[in-house]
């Protein structure tokens, strides 16, 4: 089956998900990964979003964060306060699901500026729930498009933690949770690498040589003793993403969430 | 207890010039209707509050309302950039604006500490990040009990929050459903505050004893907008037009576009 790198990184993600997972789902790509996870191999997966919403079980990708879909999905909704204070930062989410406009080798992200922050060429938007996110959830998945613009040596600005700039300060500030541990992007997987924390290829995606990667990568990318090939997704997956995408542009296009 | 007024009047009787405003509302409930009113109105040089600033707040800023933008994810949700703000940053383009940047988390604490009626809030966050180093309202306190750490925000205190709600009766009590997001803690925060209905009815029909409610003893002015929360979206009563966030990215994107929607749809 033909298959796009897009369709491969969305369902690669969505493969790192368990149905025992709590997960806090950024908006975007993470989305798209958590909610094929649910329709797959992970019916009982528990999706949060930042709005309040614990189990939401949207049948269309929301467009925003706090789309009515969510809410009229969820078991229950909650308010922002409370979503940060006693269900995020009481420990309650196993795992969050991030993406950022620049990650460097250690997991770190950046969604505040291209350029200085005084006077940046890009504004980006913000750090919104990842900063807190990104300390707060027992683990964290990335998934990002793979260019050397994305994954760059230095970040222009760190808005959230990984495991810090030389890879050892998140241990240093004693944080318990375990930071990045899977990087998907639409070329490869990337983990980090015991002791150093920088994250390492560890699988290719079926048709991707290490010299692609390397050439997409701002920092010299490494790659594990053992890389594997990533499993080409199946026909079940492929559907499932399809009819999950379709339905999303039926329900935007049509205006209504 | 709260008083009915005209929408173009609670504008004009509670946001001066110079205050320090929030409209709230997380992606639902947005009170659009407010905004514009505040908009046509001309004011100037406030300080904006708002976790997402988003399309509300890219057309205030663009309209020249603004000099500070407190803030902790300013986008357009699911669609991209909010130009007028990234202009007024990068350019300073209607004017130049003040930024002071925050996490959601730390947003969230210092409305909920303003309507606890603390100077400030406390929380496990912002480790690690260099968004203490561009902000000097993010400091660090350690926890008298255990030696912890904690992030310290002060709390957030506006001279004015608005928010839209789904109703009010006719006494002025207010319910809202849905995705609530910090409303609540917003007007409790403030020293005045607007909230803009639906509608107005006898019964306010709450879903369970456990609605969020707002007395009309906590609310200053309600004005009745139908549909004042469009293109954002009222659980219970219409939804949220996604084609209209898509077009606004193309809208907004040139000043010159930017200016001619707002004449058209705003202005007039």
């Amino acid at each position: 089956m033909n298959y796009t790198a897009t369709e491969m990184m969305t369902i690669a993600a969505a493969r790192a998900l368990k149905s025992d997972d709590v997960c806090f789902v950024g908006i975007g790509l993470p989305s798209a990964a958590c909610n094929l996870a649910r329709a797959t191999h992970a019916p009982g997966v528990t999706l949060v979003y930042e709005s309040g919403t614990i189990e939401a079980k949207p049948a269309v990708l929301p467009l925003s964060i706090g789309d009515g879909e969510l809410c009229e999905t969820a078991l229950t909704t909650v308010s922002v306060p409370e979503m940060f204070r006693y269900w995020l930062q009481g420990g309650r989410i196993s795992v969050g699901f991030l993406s950022g406009a620049q990650v460097d080798r250690f997991g770190n992200l950046n969604s505040t500026v291209i350029g200085p922050y005084g006077k940046p060429r890009v504004r980006l938007p913000g750090a919104g729930g990842a900063t807190e996110i990104a300390t707060s959830c027992g683990r964290i998945f990335m998934i990002m498009r793979h260019n050397a613009r994305a994954m760059v040596e230095k970040l222009d600005f760190l808005t959230t933690l990984g495991h810090g700039p030389t890879g050892q300060e998140r241990r240093k500030l004693g944080i318990a949770t375990a930071g990045p541990v899977l990087l998907v992007t639409d070329l490869c997987i990337m983990e980090p690498e015991r002791e150093t924390n920088e994250m390492t290829v560890t699988a290719l995606h079926p048709g991707t040589t290490r010299e692609r990667v390397i050439e997409n990568t701002g920092w010299r990318a490494r790659f594990a003793n053992e890389v594997r090939e990533t499993e080409p997704p199946s026909p079940v997956e492929l559907d499932a993403l399809r009819e999950l995408n379709a339905r999303t542009a039926r329900a935007h296009t049509g205006g209504n969430a | 207890m709260a008083s009915f007024q005209l929408l173009p009047d609670a504008i004009s009787n509670l946001v001066h010039d110079g205050d320090t405003v929030a409209l709230e509302g997380f992606t639902h409930l947005i009170p659009f209707a407010a905004g514009h009113e505040i908009i046509r109105q001309g004011r100037r040089n406030l300080t904006l509050i708002r976790m997402t600033p988003d399309l509300i707040y890219d057309q205030m800023i663009g309209s020249g309302c603004a000099r500070k933008l407190v803030f902790s994810w300013g986008g357009n949700p699911g669609v991209g950039s909010l130009y007028r703000l990234r202009d007024a940053v990068e350019n300073g383009w209607p004017n130049e604006i003040e930024i002071e940047e925050h996490s959601h988390a730390a947003m969230a604490n210092a409305y909920a500490a303003g309507a606890a009626g603390m100077p400030s809030a406390f929380f496990r966050g912002y480790r690690g990040t260099e968004l203490p180093e561009v902000n000097a309202r993010i400091r660090f306190v350690d926890c008298p009990f255990t030696g912890e750490p904690l992030a310290c925000v002060p709390a957030h205190r506006p001279d004015v929050a608005m928010i839209h709600a789904q109703r009010a009766d006719r006494k002025g009590n207010v319910l809202i459903e849905g995705i609530v997001g910090v409303q609540k803690e917003a007007v409790l925060a403030a020293r005045r505050s607007l909230v803009t209905v639906e509608e107005v009815v006898d019964d306010l029909a709450a879903g369970s004893p456990n609605s969020v409610v707002l007395p009309s003893w906590t609310v200053t002015a309600i004005a009745v907008a139908p549909e004042g929360a469009r293109p954002s979206y009222a659980h219970g009563y219409y939804s949220r037009d996604n084609s209209f966030y898509v077009a606004w990215d193309g809208i907004a994107k040139e000043r010159e576009s930017f200016t001619r929607w707002m004449r058209e749809n705003v202005l007039r």
